[in-house]
């Protein structure tokens, strides 16, 4: 049996970003991809959301302070 | 510019070539100077490794004092020694490798393996170290050669630098030779690269000689001179060596020649490292340990945190503290003799020259200690000076001149736990040797006047006053960036003070109202709230509003409020429902919740609507105006205040004989087994939990009851109750009962097998046999209730010194991670990469000392704020 991680409660929203969507938050940010925290391309939820390596990943996740909280990260190797 | 970044460190050992290649002086003879005091040829003092005394050249680069770098020299041993810094590594290679031909005890295809695999891992920046290790481990459980055949013996390393093969002793000689036949190839898969470190340089046959600049000698009063700890190691080294060396020549007997080279041996270890285990330290003349190359660097007083990371400072004082409510919370009390040591720079200019000369020519206290002249030579003014001085004085002088009433300091008090740790004060001068301060600012800096120091640091330059009094300003700090409320407020006597002079209905004559608003800047009195029989009367409500700025609007419950059901509002029976309309204190005590550190919403309140420099001003009447009344009307605590009526003690009396009867009860239905488990628990548990419950109830009780008796005008009451000073608590222990004693959260059991102590029978479960104090502290406590209250108290000891110092630890790491973190302008938190580490700070971006008590926006308030009509 597998479970599929993003079901948990616990676990929070990861999306890929398309390539113009990846590249409108690093605009925004005025960073390069370097820059980004960064996620392994084995890490088991990227392996679930189908995540190569480059691709800039979404995490929407609760925050106590602002209610929920969006942060990319960067697939590495 | 982007600071350039460090990619990688590499360390390397030095090798016997380039130890001689980089020296300038073979060095041979233990003597330093000779009978005319000037230094020997090939000594330790020979004048090719640089220089040390002004005025003279060094005779390998010319160069003078401060020009020269210092160069080194080296001693040639005459028998190999090892080096305690890798001793433990040499033993790890002896064990890896074969006794006969060298080769590490693995087969080449293993081998090969393993180097590939550490070469991936050194280019993708991945750690080695858990493979190393299995690589040591694997190879030193081989039982044969695969290479030669021959069979592994294991070799023993004994601490500090001895190796044993089957009881015999390898000498230095013997592993020098081994560790020379292991090829670069197999080296690799150890880890080590061969080109900048082979092991048999762990083993040393030459020893570099540092510098004279690195251990410069000091000319004592007398003109003895007195020579570095590292020369005197030194000259022991080379003194063996020579004698060493005369021996071998002699063809002295072996048992001579292998006590020299111990002692050679022991010598060069105790030289690189004086505090190794097992090693008796090499001590100076008068019993004081050397302190040698590794204590040099080891540690907090060693060159990377003692002398790196931070270092000692000039302009700078320390002092005891003591309080002074007469001075605004944003100044320090400076002690005169303090203020004429410390000095302040003053740039002259054709706009302040005129001003600089006065300062040259004063004889006392602000006056010019030093100017400095464009060339940098610094001058000491005197009176013999003083008018040469002043007409030389010219635009591009530096004048530094005594500190005095008004400049800008930071002031400190350890440990600097947070940001409020470090603060702008204005300096007050002032007679006697403390550093005053008004006690409001106690909280931030965690002091009290029990022998705390501080210290206190002048900036030098207009830049950093400027930043100072901007960005750290006492007044700056009043809102605490951790919880977004007042860090700086009233504490013990301003609560005290305030609250009897608020409370109720209290009147005051005109005479009364001037005594007690003297310190303020009142230049209006408002009308009398009453007037009988043609005395005018003022309420203490009035006295306070006085400070209140105008237009403050505020409603909020008092500490002293008891949380009735029904709140009857301003109609409150014990006065705890405030309310300020336009700046007058129409309801209400002043208490805890108004105006004191952490608590105060009216400061809180102050700050944010009529911004920091009103709320410095409000703290400062605040505690002019709370000691002015607190003496007026007279407040003190004496032994007798603890005092309860006979009638009391018998009803305390009453609730601790039942108590005792609920415990026996208890206990006689777990023996009988009578006892029902409360879920999730064993019986052992129950019993324990409800013991401990009737025994917490009984003490509750009791402090109830003393707390009626003493009534609302005593004055630890007043204390507890208005937030000052203490709890209910501590009074229920003074007049009440102390209470259950407890380790660990449990009733005490420890100390004599089945007993606590050996008055009670074994396995006893009575409240007196685990540790219960019945008495109060008034009455005082038997042997055994002593005895127990120790045991109790020495816990919270043990936690306290526990906690400090892993917090301490753990407060340096934090620092160390955090320190080159910033929130950039977008919100954004980035290192210094420019990576990312949070994307919005906090994820709501809220500065959290701008915050309302941690919350972004306090709706409440405005709802409150727009029905006012604000
Ligand atoms: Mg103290
Ligand atoms: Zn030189
Ligand atoms: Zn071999
Ligand atoms: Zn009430």
């Amino acid at each position: 049996m597998k479970i599929k991680l993003q079901e948990h409660i616990l676990v929070p929203k990861h999306e890929i970003l398309s390539k113009e969507e990846a590249e409108k938050v690093l605009t925004v940010l005025n960073i390069k991809k370097h820059q980004l925290p960064k996620i392994r391309k084995e890490d088991p939820i990227a392996k679930e959301i189908g995540a190569k390596v480059g691709d800039v990943i979404k995490i929407t996740r609760n925050s106590l302070t602002a209610k929920e909280a969006v942060v990319y990260r960067v697939v590495v190797e | 510019m982007a600071p350039k970044r460090i990619r990688s460190i590499k360390f390397e050992l030095l090798s016997p070539r380039e130890i001689r290649k980089m020296s300038v002086a073979k060095i041979i003879t233990p003597d330093t100077y000779d009978d005319d005091g000037y230094p020997i040829d090939m000594g330790l003092m020979d004048q090719r490794l640089g220089v040390i005394d002004p005025g003279l050249r060094c005779k390998t680069c010319g160069g003078k004092i401060g020009e020269c770098p210092g160069h080194f020299g080296h001693v040639e041993l005459v028998a190999p020694v090892i080096h305690v810094g890798y001793a433990k590594l040499i033993g790890k290679l002896l064990n890896a490798t074969c006794r006969n031909c060298g080769r590490i005890l693995l087969p080449d295809k293993k081998r090969d393996e393993i180097v590939e695999e550490i070469e991936r891992r050194r280019e993708t920046g991945g750690d080695i170290e858990d493979l190393v290790k299995e690589v040591f481990a694997i190879s030193s459980k081989t039982k044969e050669c695969p290479h030669c055949g021959e069979q592994r013996v294991d070799i023993k390393f004994e601490k500090p630098t001895f190796y044993y093969e089957n009881e015999h002793r390898l000498t230095p000689i013997d592993i020098r030779e081994r560790l020379e036949k292991i090829p670069d190839e197999d080296l690799k898969a150890f880890g080590m690269d061969p080109a900048s470190a082979r092991p048999e340089w762990m083993v040393l046959t030459v020893l570099p000689v540092p510098p004279v600049n690195t251990r410069p000698s000091i000319t004592l009063e007398s003109g003895q001179r007195s020579e570095d700890d590292l020369t005197h190691k030194l000259v022991d080294i080379i003194r063996i060596n020579q004698r060493f060396q005369e021996n071998k020549e002699a063809g002295a007997p072996q048992l001579i020649i292998e006590d020299l080279w111990e002692l050679l041996q022991y010598h060069v270890t105790t030289y690189l490292d004086n505090e190794v285990s097992g090693v008796p330290p090499a001590r100076h003349r008068s019993g004081r340990p050397l302190k040698t190359l590794s204590q040099r660097l080891k540690g907090k007083e060693g060159r990377f945190r003692g002398s790196l990371s931070g270092k000692r400072v000039n302009f700078s004082a320390r002092t005891v503290i003591s309080p002074d409510p007469n001075l605004s919370i944003g100044e320090v009390g400076v002690p005169k003799a303090i203020a004429e040591e410390l000095t302040v720079p003053m740039y002259v200019s054709r706009y302040n020259l005129e001003e600089a000369r006065k300062f040259i020519l004063r004889t006392e206290h602000p006056k010019a200690n030093y100017v400095i002249r464009p060339d940098g030579r610094r001058v000491k003014v005197t009176e013999n000076n003083a008018e040469e001085v002043t007409e030389k004085l010219e635009p591009g002088w530096v004048v530094e001149r005594q500190l005095m009433d008004g400049d800008v300091v930071l002031f400190n008090r350890q440990p600097s736990l947070h940001r409020m740790s470090i603060m702008a004060h204005e300096v007050r001068v002032l007679p006697y040797k403390t550093f005053r301060l008004n006690p409001a600012v106690c909280p931030p800096y965690n002091a009290d006047f029990d022998g705390d120091e501080m210290n206190l640091h002048v900036p030098q330059s207009l830049e950093a006053q400027a930043e100072a009094k901007i960005l750290m300003s006492v007044q700056e700090h009043i809102l605490s960036p951790r919880f977004g409320g007042p860090i700086i407020g009233g504490i013990h006597d301003h609560i005290s003070g305030l609250y009897l002079l608020t409370k109720g209905d209290n009147r005051f004559t005109k005479e009364e109202v001037m005594e007690i608003i003297k310190p303020l800047d009142v230049k209006k009195l408002p009308k009398p709230a009453y007037e009988i029989d043609g005395v005018k009367y003022w309420t203490g409500k009035q006295i306070f509003s006085l400070i209140l700025p105008e237009g403050l609007n505020m409603t909020f419950k008092a500490e002293i409020c008891r949380n009735c059901d029904v709140c009857k509002e301003t109609e409150c029976d014990i006065d705890a429902y405030v309310v300020i309309k336009n700046g007058v204190l129409e309801h209400g005590t002043v208490d805890e919740k108004a105006i004191g550190a952490f608590k105060g919403l009216v400061i809180d309140q102050i700050v944010r609507q009529y911004g920091t420099a009103a709320a410095k001003e409000f703290l400062d009447n605040t505690t002019r105006l709370a000691i002015r009344a607190i003496m007026h009307m007279g407040f003190s605590f004496g032994i007798d205040d603890e005092d309860i009526p006979p009638e009391a003690v018998r009803q305390i009396d009453e609730v601790m004989e039942e108590a005792k009867n609920e415990v026996a009860n208890l206990v006689m239905a777990f023996k009988k087994g009578e006892l029902d488990p409360l879920p999730g628990r064993t019986i052992e548990e129950t019993l324990e939990l409800r013991i401990m419950q009737s025994l917490g109830r009984a003490r509750d009780r009791a402090g109830k009851i003393a707390g009626n008796y003493l009534g609302l005008n005593n004055s630890a009451v007043i204390m507890a109750i208005s937030g000052a000073r203490g709890s209910m608590l501590n009074l229920t222990q003074m007049a009440g009962c102390v209470g259950q004693q407890s380790v660990r959260g449990e009733r005490i059991k420890r100390g004599y097998s089945g007993r606590s102590l050996t008055h009670f029978k074994r396995g006893e479960l009575g409240a007196e046999a685990r540790g219960f104090v019945r008495s109060s502290y008034k009455k005082g406590l038997n042997p055994l209730e002593f005895f127990f209250h120790a045991v109790g108290g020495r816990e919270g000891l043990v936690d306290t010194a526990v906690r400090t110092s892993q917090s301490g630890y753990l407060q340096r790491r934090l620092i160390n991670a955090l320190q080159d973190l910033k929130i950039e302008y977008d919100g954004t938190v980035r290192d210094t990469k420019g990576a990312v580490v949070q994307f919005r700070y906090g994820d709501d971006g809220v500065d959290p000392s701008k915050s309302y008590r941690g919350k972004a926006i306090d709706v409440k308030r405005i709802v409150e704020e727009v029905l006012s009509g604000g």
